[in-house]
């Protein structure tokens, strides 16, 4: 994390000014321009935006396309509520699921414990585009909002593994003696988990709930395969549609994009510093 | 009371360890049967219902048709998934190989640099490493669609930037050929995977004992071979781990391919995960998932190749 190192006999040589200089330009350009380029069409008319060529900028830029946008036609509104309920309605079956496990596995050693490891990192590998066949014949009938339902089954499932992953992780480095304290003092397991242990791996919560949350709001092949109404459609799925065969929306399509990526990268930018130890917590060491 | 007596005393009322198994088992159940039931009917159960699928025939509407099942037809029959006609397979199956050896292999190089980069000490790194996680918190959905944008014959600002610095003479329709659309979407799954491959190799620099280098630079080894004979390969676990990660997610990476290639049909650009989906729209689930099969197989074999290449496993002393 952020450990200040020391600059010692010659292997951390201060670096270069201008190694930094140029590294730290490249970086920003070659990760920013995309979103960039989004930022900026999101602010031309559909004039501007499908002129040939195009220009770089737009004559004033529209802000109020972030207003406008919700009137058309594709109805971003609905999309976005679709978006909001799976990631959320994910992210808390996911938390009341690992928990538990993670918990537990870090707790105490039975027979089958491995066979359970083994079992979370073979969903791991598994992922819903290469079962989307099979998800669509489990889920087709699930009409209506039942959709979403069948879609935070999904998220949740496939977000599983690493959130017990991580959380256990994180369990397993709280001294099991203030576990054993509190249970003498007459607390139950589940109340030592709750009101002892909990507290204690915030961080590694935290960093499970925002990468769970952050996946699910991204999904796209399970919602694309089983949504067949366009009201129902998260923004992953939707957005296209303001690419009609004849008008091209895309200043809205990038309005909405933005929308649906800043909160998500606020969120992301929380848990940054813990991403690094905490990815690898179970897995590097 | 004697001393023996006391732990197996404390042992009761933490209740932990030495019982029964079976009681172990039961006592754990609780806290793991809600992951069990989650894991069992949303992963398992659908894996099971695709092979199951694939030996029975049904309509692009996802009907079925009869009640026997059909053995092989679905994969090999007339209409089959590797034998449907019309349907590139051999260019397709090499795609996928060079889509997931290309895709990780750059990634993984480009990573290693870009971690010993935000790995230095210096003022803003912590902002900078913010602009490296980007493409990881945007959805891919949303960054191939700016490529897709910014690439149009037409109205493409990239193609116009190109135009404008003299790269290229004229504009081109990257998305509208499946070759180029390829490899555009090539690019665009190292960088979305490239966020994801950084911050694992980083978390593994800063695992690297500044003693293990410094007593390499007392022995009189450079700057390179420090890196090459020591900081490299005290990163293997970490680089295996990125490197496994990402061949997973690339291999079922559908939006990239699907957003950025603009040409219908069962075309040359195609790997194996969206032309399953291709079937799924035309010749509904029996064919899909019969590919699904055999794309989980070979998924499965070239994670095991690369096991067996790289040996992530083995210890590094």
């Amino acid at each position: 994390m952020a450990r200040t190192r020391s600059v010692r006999g010659g292997i951390n040589k201060p670096p270069s000014p201008w190694v930094i200089a140029l590294g730290s330009i490249a970086i920003v350009v070659f990760f920013g321009f995309p979103y960039a380029l989004m930022f900026i069409s999101s602010l031309k008319t559909r004039l501007e935006i499908t002129n040939i060529p195009p220009d770089y900028f737009p004559a004033t830029p529209r802000f109020d396309n972030y207003l406008t946008v919700w009137a058309s036609e594709v109805d971003p509104a609905s999309s976005l509520l679709a978006t909001a309920v799976i990631a959320l309605g994910a992210t808390l079956l996911v938390l009341l699921v690992a928990t538990p496990a993670a918990y537990y596995v870090a707790r105490f050693r039975f027979p089958g414990r491995m066979v359970f490891l083994l079992l979370v990192l073979c969903t791991q590998m598994l992922q819903p585009t290469v079962l989307a066949v099979g998800l669509f014949q489990e889920f087709k009938g699930w009409q209506g909002y039942a959709v979403w339902a069948a879609l935070i089954l999904i998220n949740a499932a496939f977000n599983l593994s690493f959130a017990i992953w991580i959380m256990q992780a994180f369990f397993a480095s709280v001294p099991k003696e203030i576990d054993e304290a509190a249970l003498i003092d007459g607390l139950g397991r589940l109340q030592t988990m709750f009101r002892i242990s909990l507290p204690l791996v915030w961080p590694g919560i935290v960093t499970a709930i925002v990468f769970v949350f952050v996946n699910s709001w991204n999904e796209f092949s399970a919602a694309f395969i089983l949504v067949q109404h366009t009201n129902l459609q998260p923004l992953t799925v939707s957005m296209p549609r303001f690419l009609g065969l004849y008008i091209k929306d895309w200043q809205y399509l990038f309005t909405v994009a933005m929308i649906a990526i800043v909160p998500v990268v606020i969120l992301f930018s929380f848990i940054e510093r813990r991403l690094i130890g905490g990815l690898t917590a179970g897995s590097v060491k | 009371m004697s001393l023996t007596a006391t732990p197996s005393m404390v042992r009761d009322s933490t209740r932990r360890r030495k019982r029964s198994g079976t009681h172990a088992v039961l006592t754990a159940l609780p806290w793991l049967v809600p992951t069990l039931v989650l894991i069992l009917g949303v992963v398992l159960y659908p894996a099971a219902l695709m092979i199951y699928t694939s030996f029975f025939k049904y309509n692009n509407r996802g009907i079925q048709r009869g009640d026997a099942p059909v053995g092989l037809d679905n994969y090999i029959g007339t209409a089959g998934a590797l034998t449907f006609p019309g349907v590139p397979v051999g260019r397709i199956l090499l795609n996928t190989v060079l889509w997931v050896a290309v895709v990780v292999l750059i990634t993984v190089v480009l990573s290693l640099a870009l971690a010993q980069f935000l790995n230095l000490e210096f003022r803003g790194r912590k902002a900078l490493r913010l602009f490296v996680i980007l493409p990881w918190a945007c959805s891919v959905v949303m960054t191939a669609t700016v490529f897709r944008y910014g690439l149009q014959e037409n109205v493409g600002l990239f193609n116009r930037l190109l135009v404008d610095t003299g790269i290229l003479q004229r504009a081109q329709a990257w998305t509208k050929d499946p070759t180029s659309a390829f490899w555009v979407a090539v690019f665009v799954a190292i960088y979305v995977s490239l966020p994801f491959t950084t911050y694992t190799i980083l978390a593994g620099l800063q695992a690297v004992p500044d003693d293990v280098r410094e007593a390499a630079h007392v022995d009189g080894a450079d700057g390179l071979r420090r890196y090459w004979f020591i900081v490299l390969p005290l990163l293997r676990p970490a680089i295996a781990v990125a490197a496994l990660i990402n061949i997973i997610n690339v291999f079922n990476s559908l939006p990239i391919l699907r957003l950025l290639q603009e040409t219908p049909g069962y075309h040359t650009g195609h790997i194996t995960t969206t032309l399953m989906f291709e079937y799924q729209r035309a010749l509904g689930p029996g064919v899909s998932s019969a590919l699904s099969v055999l794309n989980f197989i070979f998924c499965l074999v070239i994670i095991a190749i690369y096991l067996a290449i790289v040996q992530p496993t083995k210890e590094v002393a």
